[in-house]
């Protein structure tokens, strides 16, 4: 391969704009300029109704009203006034919101500051696999339990959790219950009123759409469910979220959820099929190589694979100028602490360092995998001869056994 | 993050990777760190008995671009140094010379542990011979 090509493979970070979403977007900087609240004038109106048609094609992708969606500047804003805005909205109701660990900080972080306004937050571990253990999660309720909060689909995993079957617990303790969906939203189908959501953050740029812009699905009838705004101002989005709203970006949103409804099958298939080439393919070339989390129940385009006894930021640097991919490593973040969403899989922090999050996404093409695997692959070769832990364990030295100088 | 061309150079072509024979009695091997922590350094010294001189150096790291070029650097620094001047080794002549921003100074941290324990193990087993 030419050694100035750069390869794609973090999409659940972010995805490209799609070029069908940017042509759709173009119009709404310039020629139609207006504020969608503006409602004396033609400008205004414009705006307005490309606002009303991008929450159309939005609901329809999740098969909710337009009514319904409520929106913001990104997943992270949805997750805060979703949590928040709930914790404050049914305060006389009771203070504990019960979810789990694997949680984006976004959501984490949302409950810790409710923990600090006087609510009781309960987080649930989750198996082995990542998926959440029903019981444990049902005994967690409590008669103060206002919520249950579980994301839709895991950032670094990929695992999806069972939706349904949270939903039917929530209904049957008439407990609300919200999902963090940004990383399933417009890659798989996504339902929340079909599993008994009733409160959904998701995000355009996640989806082949603009960043800046996301949305909370707020379900309005049986029950109707409101949450308390975070942003004062101008009482904008039904009074749950003010501020002027991002029309291009709204239009990009929209035409992306469009493209995604009409595509997602065909993309689901065509990826999950690289994905496992990429799978098979490192499990054929290399030994120790282990995929984390549930491998039936996960989005099409992720998997994380840990190369055991290879460091994960160590092992990218030997392809970062060509291949993009995010790593579990502690190294990468400024903590020293590896992905504690692996950690939460009791993947023991050594996997953890040594873990790759390859995310594909709707321009990944095939030449990108096979290119990758033999990428990667020399890396994680190059790692080992120079990892003094490989040698130990071809060796044949028990490594549990060995006492470290831990510093 | 940014790495320093010092850091890449190391990391691409690391000096001195490979692995002494810690049977022989002139040589010191140090193991520092633990795969929970998301690196471990191995570092070995050859020693000239008659002149207490370094004189091969060898290492294997498994950790990130800085952990690695810290100990490939260390090793380069060792040979021809004396057992006395590779005490002398200090982490923050590692941080300055390969531009370690500050979340990687414990890297440079292990590569001093690292030599102090070769040495110790290279002085520990020499005593036990002479003892």
């Amino acid at each position: 391969m030419s050694t100035n090509r750069l390869i794609y493979l973090d999409n659940n970070s972010t995805t490209p704009t799609d070029p069908r979403v940017v042509e759709t977007m173009l119009p709404y900087f310039y020629e139609i300029p207006g504020n969608a609240a503006s409602r004396s004038h033609p400008f205004g109106w414009q705006a307005e109704e490309a606002v009303e048609y991008a929450r159309e094609q939005i609901a329809g992708l999740i098969d909710a009203d337009p009514k319904e969606i409520i929106f913001t500047s990104g997943a992270t804003e949805s997750d805060n006034l979703g949590i928040k805005g709930v914790f404050e909205m049914y305060a006389s109701k009771g203070n504990h919101i019960i979810t789990l660990t694997t949680e984006h900080k976004a959501v984490l972080d949302a409950c810790k500051k409710v923990e600090k306004l006087g609510g009781e937050v309960t987080y649930v571990p989750v198996k082995n696999d990542g998926l959440v253990d029903l019981e444990v999660l049902e005994a967690a309720i409590t008669d103060k339990t206002i919520l249950i909060s579980v994301m839709w689909a895991n950032n670094e995993t990929g695992v999806i959790q069972p939706m349904k079957e949270i939903g039917d617990i929530c209904k049957k303790h008439g407990i609300l219950f919200m999902s963090d969906a940004t990383q399933a939203v417009g890659k798989i189908p996504v339902h929340p009123k079909e599993v008994g959501v009733h409160i959904m953050a998701f995000t355009s740029h996640k989806m082949y759409g603009p960043k800046g812009v996301g949305a909370l699905f707020v379900n309005r009838k049986n029950p109707r469910v409101k949450v308390t705004a975070q942003l004062d101002g101008g009482g904008h989005e039904r009074g749950m979220r003010s501020g002027t709203l991002n029309v291009p970006g709204i239009v990009g949103f929209g035409k992306a959820a469009e493209i995604a409804k009409a595509e997602m099958a065909q993309d689901a298939a065509r990826l999950s099929a690289l994905r496992d080439k990429l799978e098979k393919g490192f499990q054929d070339n290399l030994e120790e190589v282990y995929v984390n989390g549930n491998t039936e129940n996960r989005m099409p385009h992720v998997t994380n694979i840990s190369f055991k006894h290879v460091e994960g930021e160590g092992l990218m640097m030997t392809f970062n100028q060509n291949i993009a991919v995010s790593s579990g490593s502690a190294c990468t973040s400024a903590s020293l602490e590896p992905s504690y969403v692996l950690v939460a899989l009791g993947l023991g922090d050594d996997l953890a360092h040594s873990s790759i999050r390859f995310s594909l996404g709707r321009f990944t093409k095939e030449e990108d995998i096979d290119d990758a695997l033999k990428l990667v692959t020399a890396g994680v070769n190059h790692m080992r001869d120079l990892s003094p832990i490989w040698e130990m364990y071809k060796e044949g030295i028990d490594l549990s056994t060995v006492e470290w100088a831990e510093h | 993050m940014a790495y320093s061309e010092k850091v890449l150079d190391h990391f691409k072509n690391p000096k001195n990777v490979g692995t002494l024979d810690k049977s022989k009695k002139n040589v010191g091997t140090g193991l520092v760190g633990a795969p929970e922590c998301g690196d471990v350094m191995r570092l070995q010294i050859e020693v000239d008995e008659t002149s207490q001189t370094i004189v091969d150096a060898k290492f294997k790291t498994f950790g990130c671009g800085s952990a690695i070029a810290s100990s490939s650097l260390a090793t380069e620094w060792l040979k021809g140094k004396s057992i006395d001047e590779a005490l002398t080794i200090d982490n923050m002549e590692i941080v300055e010379e390969l531009a370690l921003p500050p979340v990687k100074i414990h890297c440079s941290v292990l590569a001093e542990d690292a030599i102090k324990s070769a040495i110790a193990d290279y002085k520990k087993k020499n005593e036990m011979v002479t003892a």
